[in-house]
């Protein structure tokens, strides 16, 4: 545009529109380079994770042998079976119970290594830490082995106080405790270490104002702590909702599901149906009921992320 | 420290109000020891109890005596196992794997997380939120279409994926990248741009940017995103337990799970020192690079 209106004067013209060629070429080249750069990243996620997610809800609507196209089907049939209201059941049960005590555990003990000198943190932290650094299918068979019908150590030492043997796995109430207890072992550790670091970032002038203002202890933790930490306890609580939502390690190894399919979780049981039973479009359906909670999930968390983004 | 410590001296007429809030203080510590305390037992014991097990001998195990304290100590399960060649096949595939797998994901994410932190082009705002989207995924949601789609493929080409060790070299980057790629889009972004201009000023290419600038300057972030893709390759149980399923492409955690429970048979000597020697070289990086570890950990919601 500028060039038009000084197109009498030739050789200014020629110049700018060299020089704006050349400024074109070395974006290009920028933008060449920065595209070929995320290719690989683009290519792996379109192939590897877009394409299978859609590929999944295609899978939902063939049948057992995957020829025929049986629209909502598959759903109609689960909606029918028992089994698959009691797979919802537990896993609403599972997840939030597990995440509001791996929340409520997290929360004291961060508190706790806040307390003492900073000297003695680091071991403290250390040591707490281990649940989450074991991968989990080899710490689960460590807590098998707790829970053995016949050898369990934990029914050993409470029989020292009366306490009858507890079968951990094989009642369906013990089973769901056991596997809520396991998740809470391994998942708290990362919320001890999410609260830590933020609480480490809470001003100390903060608490000194709350106390010269006669807050108490209680006060101060909701006034002053909550709110500070506010959004890394929500991007947290929700992160570990979809983890745990998802969870089939732990599930899988302790109990696979039973006793009666009473511990089975969504992934579980779309592993059980879908590998294992070779139904692979049943399967795909089971597991696509995970998406609406993941989603609200995920909408939450990007909100949150984005917004610390901004504040920063 | 020295400043408490002057201020001690300076008012002694104040020792009496010192003294009482540090015996409150005194008491909280206390306090705080004590739970501590109960919550590293709760965290230690079932680490502890595969040590304990895995030095008994299967006949002290049956026996059924204290199952806290070890008797007759014996290294019986480690030899056992370190001579399979089965096991050693498992530690094998694993750590074939995962090295791999690490070097894939460096190779992917970082120039990626280089090109959406410092070259603004058309869609890198949203790349990078569909990265960090790609992260909430759960593998829980993909295994199904993965292998039918893995199935396929070999049908239509006669490349057969399924039931080798390498196909989990493929699958598992979806696991780390996006991950990586997103806490070293925060560990890029914090490189101060001067640095980087002056590079370019001076004749460098992007390539040697990246290279002799960024790399080296972000290279705790580079080591965490390293640790993070490691101790995930190592861990994950689920793709290899529905991808893999001959005894010689199995990964550790697979592997001891199949082959160590036969039937009803469980051999809890050897499944508790399997275990534990599976669990052994992400404890040992923990151990040495612990920082960095809690790094990674971190930086994915406090770096956005």
């Amino acid at each position: 545009m500028v060039d038009v209106a000084f197109q009498p004067n030739r050789v200014a013209g020629a110049k700018s529109a060299r020089k704006r060629s050349s400024l074109k070429t070395a974006l290009k080249r920028k933008s060449t380079a920065a595209f070929l750069m995320t290719l690989p990243l683009i290519l792996l996620i379109t192939i590897l994770v877009l394409y299978p997610a859609i590929y999944s809800l295609h899978l939902a609507t063939l049948n057992k042998s995957m020829q025929r196209f049986i629209g909502l089907g598959n759903f109609e049939f689960l909606f029918k079976r028992d089994t698959f209201w009691l797979v919802v059941k537990q896993s609403c049960i599972f997840a939030i119970t597990a995440v509001v005590f791996k929340a409520l555990i997290g929360f004291i003990v961060a508190h706790f290594v806040h307390n003492i000198p900073a000297k003695g943190q680091r071991k403290w932290r250390g040591m707490l830490l281990v649940p989450w650094v074991i991968p989990p299918a080899m710490s689960t068979l460590a807590w098998l082995w707790l829970f053995d019908p016949s050898y369990s150590a934990f029914n050993y030492t409470l029989s020292f106080f009366g306490i009858g043997p507890i079968p951990w796995t094989g009642d369906a109430n013990w089973a769901r405790f056991s596997v809520i207890l396991v998740n809470i072992w391994y998942g708290a550790p990362f919320f001890m270490i999410m609260y830590l670091a933020s609480l480490k970032s809470v001003p100390d002038q903060l608490y000194e104002a709350a106390a010269i203002d006669g807050a108490n202890w209680w006060q101060r933790i909701w006034y002053v702590t909550l709110p500070m930490m506010r959004n890394i306890i929500a991007i947290t609580t929700l992160f570990s909702l979809i983890v745990t939502f998802a969870n089939f390690d732990i599930v899988r190894i302790l109990t696979a599901g039973g006793p009666l399919d009473h511990t089975h979780i969504f992934a579980t049981w779309a592993f059980r149906i879908g590998i294992e039973g070779s139904d692979i479009p049943l399967g795909a359906s089971v597991s696509l009921f995970m998406v609406p909670i993941l989603a609200v999930a995920a909408i939450f968390i990007l909100r949150d992320v984005n917004k610390r983004g901004n504040e920063a | 420290m020295a400043s408490t410590a002057i201020i001690n001296k300076a008012a002694p007429t104040r020792a009496v109000k010192y003294g009482s809030m540090s015996r409150d203080r005194k008491w909280a510590l206390r306090w705080s020891y004590f739970f501590l305390t109960l919550f590293a037992i709760f965290s230690l014991v079932p680490p502890l109890y595969m040590l304990i097990t895995s030095l008994k001998s299967s006949a002290e195990i049956s026996a059924a005596t204290n199952p806290w304290w070890v008797f007759h100590p014996t290294l019986e399960n480690y030899i056992g196992l370190l001579t399979s060649n089965q096991f050693l096949r498992f530690f094998w595939n694993s750590a074939l794997v995962s090295i791999f797998v690490v070097t894939i994901t460096m190779l992917i994410s970082v120039p990626a997380a280089f090109a959406l932190a410092r070259m603004r082009f058309w869609g890198s705002a949203t790349l990078a939120t569909g990265v960090f989207l790609t992260y909430l995924i759960p593998d829980s949601l993909l295994f199904i279409p993965l292998f039918k789609m893995f199935a396929v493929f070999g049908d239509w080409t006669g490349i057969q994926l399924i039931n080798r060790w390498y196909v989990l070299l493929i699958i598992y980057p979806t696991l780390t990248v996006p991950f990586c790629t997103w806490i070293m889009i925060g560990y890029f972004a914090s490189i101060p741009k001067e640095l980087d201009e002056a590079a370019i000023i001076d004749g460098a290419s992007w390539f040697q940017t990246l290279t002799r600038i960024f790399i080296p300057v972000a290279l705790p972030g580079l080591i965490a995103a390293t640790i993070f893709a490691f101790t995930v390759s190592w861990a994950q149980f689920l793709y290899p337990l529905v991808f893999t399923t001959s005894n010689d492409q199995l990964v550790l955690p697979v592997g001891i799970i199949t082959s160590l429970i036969k039937g009803d048979v469980f051999n809890w000597g050897q499944i508790m020192t399997g275990a534990l020697l599976g669990a052994a070289p992400p404890l040992i990086i923990y151990a040495f690079l612990m920082d960095y570890y809690i790094a990674g950990l971190t930086a994915g919601a406090t770096k956005g």
